[in-house]
């Protein structure tokens, strides 16, 4: 650990893979944690879904995917680590597996507006587009899944779900405002957008 | 490993056969069950789930159990379909969903992690032209299993250095330095494998 000064030590290969490593722990710690239990209600909100928004915003589109999609391989090779302690295969074939299917991409969504935007983070744009992958898109799915597995209407799939928007617009703002000092405190993951000429003197000064 | 899993030890028949061979049975039965369309089909379906639950050893409480997660969804699409199609409907959709759930649960019941992760690796073998390499799909899975205890003990370690600065449940004062710390411990794991010779 005496060497996290110079986090530039290790070629590019293996850290990206410890990064997909321990970013699936990540999400699974956010999915154990929980955040806080709303008053009248015996079921914890956890913050998983926030952690699949951070995989985008922090690592970007190809890690965050990889990342996201290794936490359902966990999932599903037996360990309970979805919130509420469920995992296994079992999950994958509730109404819900649309969702489960939607969070790799939903990831891979937000990585990749975040990269063409680039360093430095900006909340707002930041939970724009964690609206965009973590939300309009993930929903999308999420419902045609539950039409799917249970061959109810359009109105009726989005009845069951509709409770969860408010909490899951609000972990998108969160998850922004988490992703803003932590590319501050560990740069280099963005690529740097800014035109040369302000970067020289960000530089000179 | 297994005492972070679902699984449960046994030496029944079940327990014995081979990973893949479960994985592929359900999936041929999750294709099969587009079939089961009448309310008999179903319940006989029904009765030799809990026989395949039997034979693992499992009493009939265990497969109802599997059920618990979704239950108010199962009461949600079973309202839904009786008040816009039959109660035959919703006995067949809701029951063919059950059936589906307690079979794969009992897959993940009767298999060992480690198993289930080296059928994942030998499953992602055929993947290979496409630029998947199997063995580092065994490791990322071996990393990310370890990666889970290590992290949540990050996560306990600042959620008590909040605490004892005064803070009270503030996400940012809880996430940002986690996922901060997550990131450098990344760097010290990608160190490690490169002392130990990847790539």
């Amino acid at each position: 650990m005496s060497a996290t000064a110079d986090h530039r030590s290790a070629p590019s290969r293996a850290r990206s893979l410890a990064q997909i490593a321990v970013f699936a722990g990540v999400i699974a710690a956010m999915g154990l944690v929980p955040a806080f239990t709303p008053p009248g209600s015996t079921v914890p909100i956890t913050v998983q879904s926030m952690g699949v928004m951070l995989a985008g915003a922090i690592l970007g589109a190809r890690k965050g995917f990889a990342s996201v999609l290794l936490f359902l391989a966990l999932v599903a090779i037996g360990l309970p680590l979805l919130s509420g302690g469920r995992g296994g295969l079992a999950v994958f074939t509730t109404p819900s597996v649309g969702f489960l299917i939607g969070f790799p991409l939903a990831a891979f969504i937000i990585g990749w507006l975040t990269e063409r935007k680039g360093a430095p983070y900006r909340v707002v744009l930041g939970s724009a587009f964690n609206l965009i992958g973590g939300i309009v898109f993930l929903y999308i799915l999420g419902i045609g899944g539950i039409m799917l597995r249970t061959g109810i209407s359009l109105p009726a799939a989005f009845a069951a779900v509709i409770v969860f928007i408010p909490g899951d617009v609000i972990k998108a703002i969160v998850a922004a405002i988490i992703a803003k000092p932590v590319h501050m405190a560990y740069p280099g993951l963005l690529p740097d957008r800014r035109p040369e000429s302000e970067f020289e003197r960000v530089e000179i000064s | 490993m297994s005492e972070l899993g679902l699984y449960v030890p046994g030496n029944s028949i079940i327990h014995r056969m081979p990973a893949w061979l479960k994985l592929l049975a359900l999936i041929m039965l999750g294709v099969g069950s587009v079939f089961l369309s009448s309310v008999a089909a179903v319940l006989i379906s029904a009765i030799l789930v809990v026989l395949l639950y039997a034979l693992a050893g499992f009493r009939p409480a265990t497969a109802l159990r599997q059920l618990r997660p979704l239950l108010w969804f199962l009461v949600f699409i079973v309202i839904v379909q009786i008040w816009t199609k039959s109660w035959q409907s919703a006995v067949t959709v809701a029951g063919v969903i059950c059936l589906l759930v307690m079979l794969a649960a009992l897959v993940t019941l009767t298999t060992r992690t480690s198993a289930l992760a080296d059928a994942v690796v030998t499953a992602c073998r055929p993947l290979k032209p496409f630029g998947v390499d199997p063995e580092r799909v065994g490791l990322l899975l071996a990393l990310g299993i370890r990666a889970v205890p290590i992290v949540s003990g990050f996560a306990h370690q600042v959620r008590d250095a909040q605490r004892a600065r005064g803070l009270g449940a503030s996400p940012r004062a809880f996430a940002a330095p986690l996922l901060v710390r997550a990131l450098r411990h990344a760097d010290a794991v990608g160190d490690a494998l490169v002392a130990r010779g990847f790539e």
